[in-house]
């Protein structure tokens, strides 16, 4: 049963579509019922149409935002920290991931959601490493969203105070609308990538606390430019903190550590 | 992709207030649009017929009303028009820009029968 949506269906059931729901079905044939009864009304007695207006004054994605708010309870309740780590494919969040839980998982208790298009490569990866990884197949989707995530979190049965990486799809356009109910969003970019993207792709930056400089180990080879990458993401988000750092050398790694560290230990006060 | 899912939103709130609100059909869907909200209307448009094929808002027109963006001027305290979220204040050219407005994506009303 779904304790998130109510949806009644099991614990890791896959909706193909997020609005794959029992209620949806439900509605098509309600329509399909009354929208025959009324045009036929329509031919036989067109005065009798009644076209009114119906105020809706809602967030397009409200549906998503109050499961976040249900995963957002769920992790203050248990004192978890969850990161929703987004990026381009390729710029390489499950490499900072597994190099992460590699130096950590002996003092935290880590737990991995991936999503991709396709496969269980990078859960895979993750297993790897020690930590329980639960992949989440969009298909078409290129997005996680938080009713999904919520499901996820319902098969994990994390232990409290657990970190919690969410690693979105590999996209920098529609991640940043989809709140998951994490405490951050934590923007990778690679080097590789060219340093205008923050205003190419200015939402996700706009959405992101943190943004990764990653794959600093090839910048002798590039001509990317730090300094201008860094004051165009600053320009999108006069708040975004960024750390440069080369998951594959470990350089610049022990600063993400301690930012790590420190949002853990924030997760631990008990406001009033 | 992007409006793709959006859209897909849309059907769904358009579907439960069909249920509420005893509807079988809708004739016009308008959408408020902020500037900065990352959706291009006309991207939204295209998905939007696609997505409501087969849907009781197969017909429906779709309106967007543009929002325009609105942010708060640190330095200047002073609200300023903006376009881009990477824009500066056109009176001080400052980036300490804090958004207020123009980012919502949210479905205002739907005329109905
Ligand atoms: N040179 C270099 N390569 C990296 C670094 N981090 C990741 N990679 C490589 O980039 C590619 C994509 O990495 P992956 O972690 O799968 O990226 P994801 O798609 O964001 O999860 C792989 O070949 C990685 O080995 C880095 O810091 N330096
Ligand atoms: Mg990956
Ligand atoms: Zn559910
Ligand atoms: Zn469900
Ligand atoms: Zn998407
Ligand atoms: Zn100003």
């Amino acid at each position: 049963m779904c304790g998130v949506c109510g949806c009644g269906e099991g614990p890791i059931h896959s909706h193909d579509e997020p609005h794959d729901h029992e209620h949806a079905h439900d509605h098509s044939h309600d329509h399909g019922h009354h929208h025959h009864e009324h045009s036929a009304e329509h031919s036989h007695a067109p005065g009798l149409t009644q076209a009114r207006m119906v105020q809706i004054e809602q967030d397009i994605l409200a549906k998503n935002n109050r499961y976040a708010d249900e995963n957002r309870r769920y992790f203050s309740e248990r004192g978890m920290l969850a990161l929703n780590l987004v990026s381009s494919p390729g710029s390489g969040k499950t490499t900072l991931l597994t190099e992460t839980i590699l130096r950590l998982k002996d003092e935290l208790s880590i737990a991995v959601i991936e999503g991709d298009q396709q496969t269980a490569r990078d859960a895979d990866r993750i297993r790897a490493t020690g930590v329980p990884a639960l992949q989440i197949n969009t298909g078409k989707g290129c997005h996680l969203d938080a009713h999904r995530v919520g499901h996820g979190l319902e098969s994990l049965n994390l232990p409290e105070h657990s970190l919690l990486f969410i690693e979105n799809v590999g996209n920098l356009v529609c991640p940043s609308a989809f709140d998951l109910g994490e405490a951050h969003k934590v923007v990778i970019l690679s080097v590789t990538e060219g340093e205008d993207k923050p205003i190419k792709y200015p939402d996700m930056f706009h959405a992101a606390d943190l943004m990764i400089l990653n794959k600093t180990d090839l910048l002798p080879y590039l001509d990317f430019d730090s300094a201008q990458c860094i004051s165009y993401a600053k320009q999108v988000n006069p708040r975004i903190k960024v750390l440069s750092l080369s998951a594959k050398t470990g350089e610049g790694m022990e600063n993400w550590l301690i930012w790590l560290r420190a949002e853990m230990a924030l997760q631990r006060i008990a406001y009033a | 992709m992007h409006e793709m899912s959006l859209c897909e939103s849309v059907l769904q709130i358009i579907e439960q207030q069909a249920k509420a609100q005893q509807f079988a059909k809708v004739k016009t869907v308008w959408l408020e649009i902020g500037a900065l909200s990352g959706v291009e209307p006309e991207a939204m448009h295209f998905s939007f017929e696609v997505v409501m094929q087969g849907s009781l808002a197969e017909q429906a027109k779709l309106e967007i009303i543009e929002v325009p963006g609105l942010a708060w001027c640190l330095p200047c305290s002073c609200e300023v028009l903006v376009q881009q979220l990477y824009d500066e204040c056109p009176h001080c050219g400052s980036h300490q820009l804090q958004i207020v407005g123009g980012d919502q994506m949210r479905i205002k009303e739907l005329e109905v029968e």
